[in-house]
This record gives C-alpha cells, sequence and structure tokens, in this order.
C-alpha cells in the first residue's frame, strides 16, 4: 500500500490559526490530541456513538473521531478548552461544578459542549429538550440526573443574566 | 484493528462536476463520503474495504430544499438536522421529520444526510420507511447525465441498490398530495436515542366516513430491505375499521413481513411487534374501537 503524502490543513482551534500535516483520513480528534496537545476531547467508543470526542465545528456539534483531517480544512473548531473565554468559567461549566454533573471526567467535556450547543440554539430548554439534545453524550458514573439539572441551571441562570443586562 | 491513516487516499474536488469526473473515470474505484457517520465507523473499526475516497461533504449542488406546487426537492446532501429544522418538512412530511429527529444524536443528525442514509442502504435506516410510503422519486446524476427513478424499487438486496457505480443520489424528491392524510410513526428500540431500531413504522392513511380510501405501511428493521407492507395495505384498503378488521391486518402483517434475526432482535419477536405496530395504527385512525390486547401473532 502506498504512503499517501502528507495534506497541508489549515485551521482555526479555539481562536488560533494553526498549519498542521496530516494524512488525509487522519481523525479530527486525533490531530486535536496528539498534534496540539487538546487532550480535553476524549475517545470513547471511537464510532459515533458516545459523545466523548464532541467538538463544536464552524457551531455545529460533530463527533470528532468522525471527521477526517482533510473535511475538517479551513474549519473553526472549539474543544472543551477553549469554551471559557479566559480563566473564568462560563455559566454552564460552573453549573456543572455546582450540581455535580461531572463525576470521572471522561464525558464531560462532550457533555458541555452538547450543552452549550442546546443552549445556544434554545436558551431555555426543558427537562425533556436537555435530555434530547445531550442524547447522543453517554455518561456511565452520574445516571444523567445531574447532568440534566447543570443543563437546567444554566439555562436559568443565562436568562437571569439577559434579564440583568 | 484500527485502520492506520496512510493505508487510505482522500480527495475534496470541491464541485458536483468534478466528483462526477472522478467516478467516471475510475466507476467503482472511489468511495463517495459525505458527513462521515456511516463511512467513518467502518473506517475506525478497520473494516473499510474501499480505500480511495472522494469526499462529497458541503457540495452545494447537494444542499439545497426546493418547494414547488407540486413537489418539494431535497438535495442528497442535506443533513438530519436541516430535515427536522424545516418548517414544509414538519408540515406536510411528518413522518421524515420524526425520523430525522430520532436518528443517532444531535452530533450525528449535524453530519449525517438524507442521501447517505439511501446509499448506505441498511435496513435499520429510519428515513427510509417515510420515504417508501410518501413515494419518492430519487434524482441519480452522474457524468453521463440524470435519470428519475422511483426510490420503491431503489432497493435490491440486502444493501445492494440500483445506484451505477458512477453515479451519485442528487436529490429526493416527494410529491405533495399527502397533507389529506393521517401520518403515524413509531420506533421500537432499546432506549429513546441513539438506539438503532429493532422495528419501526411509518404509515399513512385517508380515511372518509369510517372507510379506508387509502392507505400505505412501511417498516425498517425488519426485512433485508426497508419493506412496504402491501398485502397488509390490501386487505385495508376500502374497508371501515372494526375490531375484525384489526385483528387481521395484524395478522397479515406478522405473517407478511417474513423478518430477519440480527445482534439486535429476533424474527419472532419482529413479526409479533409489527402486527402490534399496525393495529395500534388502526386503533389510532379509530379511537372508539377497542383494542384486543398484545399478544404474540398466530402464525408460529
Amino acid at each position: 500500500m502506498n504512503s499517501m503524502p502528507d495534506s497541508e490543513i489549515t485551521l482555526t482551534v479555539n481562536a488560533k490559526l494553526h498549519t498542521l500535516h496530516a494524512h488525509p483520513m487522519e481523525r479530527l480528534l486525533d490531530l486535536l490530541r496528539h498534534q496540539l496537545g487538546l487532550t480535553g476531547t476524549k475517545e470513547g467508543c471511537g464510532e459515533g456513538e458516545c459523545g466523548s470526542c464532541s467538538v463544536l465545528m464552524d457551531g455545529l456539534l460533530v463527533n470528532s473521531c468522525l471527521i477526517p483531517a482533510l473535511q475538517a480544512r479551513n474549519a473553526t473548531i472549539v474543544t472543551i478548552e477553549g469554551l471559557a473565554p479566559g480563566d473564568q468559567l462560563t455559566a454552564l461549566q460552573q453549573a456543572f461544578l455546582d450540581c455535580g454533573g461531572a463525576q470521572c471526567g471522561i464525558c464531560t467535556p462532550g457533555m458541555i459542549l452538547a450543552a452549550s450547543h442546546l443552549l445556544k440554539k434554545n436558551p431555555q430548554p426543558t427537562l425533556d429538550e436537555v435530555r434530547e439534545g445531550l442524547a447522543g453524550n453517554l455518561c456511565r458514573c452520574t445516571g444523567y440526573k445531574q447532568i440534566c439539572e447543570a443543563v437546567l441551571e444554566a439555562g436559568r441562570h443565562g436568562t437571569k443574566s439577559e434579564a440583568a443586562k | 484493528m484500527r485502520s492506520h491513516p496512510s493505508e487510505y487516499e482522500l480527495v475534496v474536488p470541491g464541485t458536483l462536476p468534478a466528483v462526477l469526473s472522478l467516478l467516471n473515470r475510475e466507476p467503482g474505484a472511489w468511495l463517495p463520503i459525505a458527513g462521515g457517520t456511516d463511512v467513518m465507523v467502518q473506517y475506525g473499526a478497520g473494516r473499510l474495504s474501499a480505500h480511495k475516497l472522494v469526499s462529497i461533504h458541503n457540495l452545494p449542488e447537494l444542499r439545497h430544499i426546493e418547494v414547488s406546487p407540486a413537489e418539494i426537492q431535497i438535495g442528497a446532501g442535506c443533513t438530519f438536522t436541516e430535515l427536522r429544522e424545516h418548517a414544509l418538512i414538519n408540515a406536510e412530511f411528518p413522518l421524515l421529520a420524526s425520523a430525522a429527529r430520532w436518528t443517532g444524536g444531535v452530533a450525528n443528525q449535524n453530519r449525517g444526510t438524507l442521501g447517505g442514509n439511501i446509499v448506505n442502504a441498511s435496513p435499520a435506516a429510519d428515513s427510509l420507511p417515510a420515504l417508501l410510503v410518501y413515494e419518492a422519486e430519487l434524482i441519480l446524476v452522474s457524468a453521463r447525465g440524470e435519470r428519475r427513478v422511483p426510490y420503491t424499487t431503489f432497493h435490491t438486496a440486502y444493501r445492494k441498490t440500483k445506484l451505477a457505480p458512477d453515479e451519485l443520489v442528487r436529490s429526493i424528491c416527494l410529491p405533495r398530495q399527502f397533507s389529506a392524510y393521517h401520518h403515524h410513526t413509531r420506533k421500537v428500540g432499546a432506549r429513546n436515542a441513539q438506539a438503532i431500531s429493532k422495528v419501526c413504522i411509518a404509515a399513512l392513511a385517508q380515511i372518509t366516513h369510517q372507510s379506508v380510501d387509502d392507505i400505505r405501511i412501511a417498516m425498517g428493521s425488519i426485512a433485508p430491505i426497508p419493506l412496504r407492507l402491501i398485502e397488509t395495505e390490501r386487505i385495508i384498503r376500502g374497508k371501515s375499521i372494526d375490531a375484525k378488521l384489526i385483528l387481521s391486518a395484524k395478522n397479515t402483517a406478522a405473517a407478511e413481513v417474513r423478518p430477519i434475526d440480527d445482534i439486535r432482535s429476533t424474527a419472532r419477536y419482529r413479526a409479533a411487534v409489527a402486527g402490534n405496530l399496525v393495529a395500534e395504527f388502526l386503533s389510532n385512525l379509530a379511537p372508539s374501537i377497542k383494542l384486543e390486547p398484545t399478544s404474540e401473532p398466530t402464525n408460529d
């Protein structure tokens, strides 16, 4: 089997422009973890079932284990490391802490990105909408109750800060 | 064993004509990849036999949703998210909108496409029974030109379709003639979300004065290809719904489906569920009829 020459992949990750060299079929997940050292994005199942590797790509929630590098060319990616602008946690991250929405931590980055994708589309989701929005993200520790509560809490907090403006 | 990326080629020609000309030069050599929600799973598991892939993700020529008085044309590259959020699809083709809503989770809906669901041709694909009952037509395109084929005969055997090696599905056309119909769908799976169906039903009926003028019933996950229940439809069409009709439709459906055994369920369970799903649909159409308790089919 011939080895394909590396492709040049330029993409924006967490507001920083990177030019990487990769095989076209290398997974976005591996670029993020191995080339950029962004290990907040986890690998769970590697087949799009568990959501541990969720990132935002051009504003859309995707499983980075299912994205070939070449399809991420010129994309804008946000990982868990880039969600909060500085050292201050976002209201959503704080709500996960306050509600006990994180336990072993493997699903947490994906859960938070899925929740942030949901809240952007639907700032005040109902419990059923939270469950549907997080349906592609599996947690084997918490039983989901605290996670859903955290997202509802972030929705309430977001509405309060909108009202304060 | 995971695939090694260096053993695979992936090209992104960027326009539909460029993709078609590549497929035409080496028919069958290139596997199209759109959102990757099926292809990348096989790749990740080391089960992808194709080693040359051509990206059709985000091709503008495949992303349209065009509405005319007679039909809606959906570009094959439209994602499940786009389908579930489209006002007219929700209003006139709710079976397709529901299927889009329960295909995978949000991340897969953001990437997975209707065209991909069709050509991947999994018998468990949730959107395909809806396309069967809405009597969709497909526009297939190649460097040789376009052809329009009925979706009802597109699947020929397990994971086999009428798509030629140099062709792509360009659009899915749905006739806008079902606004007076009752639309019914249900997915039976291990959990509500992110589960592959054991059996799913999509069904339509037009009722006048309790009599069934027209009925279409399709099921997924039950046979090697998405299945129209022609015999069951035949015994219902033109009749008034009563307890006797519901029972005979239920038994006919359970006998007609000749289901598969696979990792998700057994043939016996599927036949029973198929009968019960038809009975549930009919009793929803005639709510005054008391439904017999659900039971095993009588044919085993």
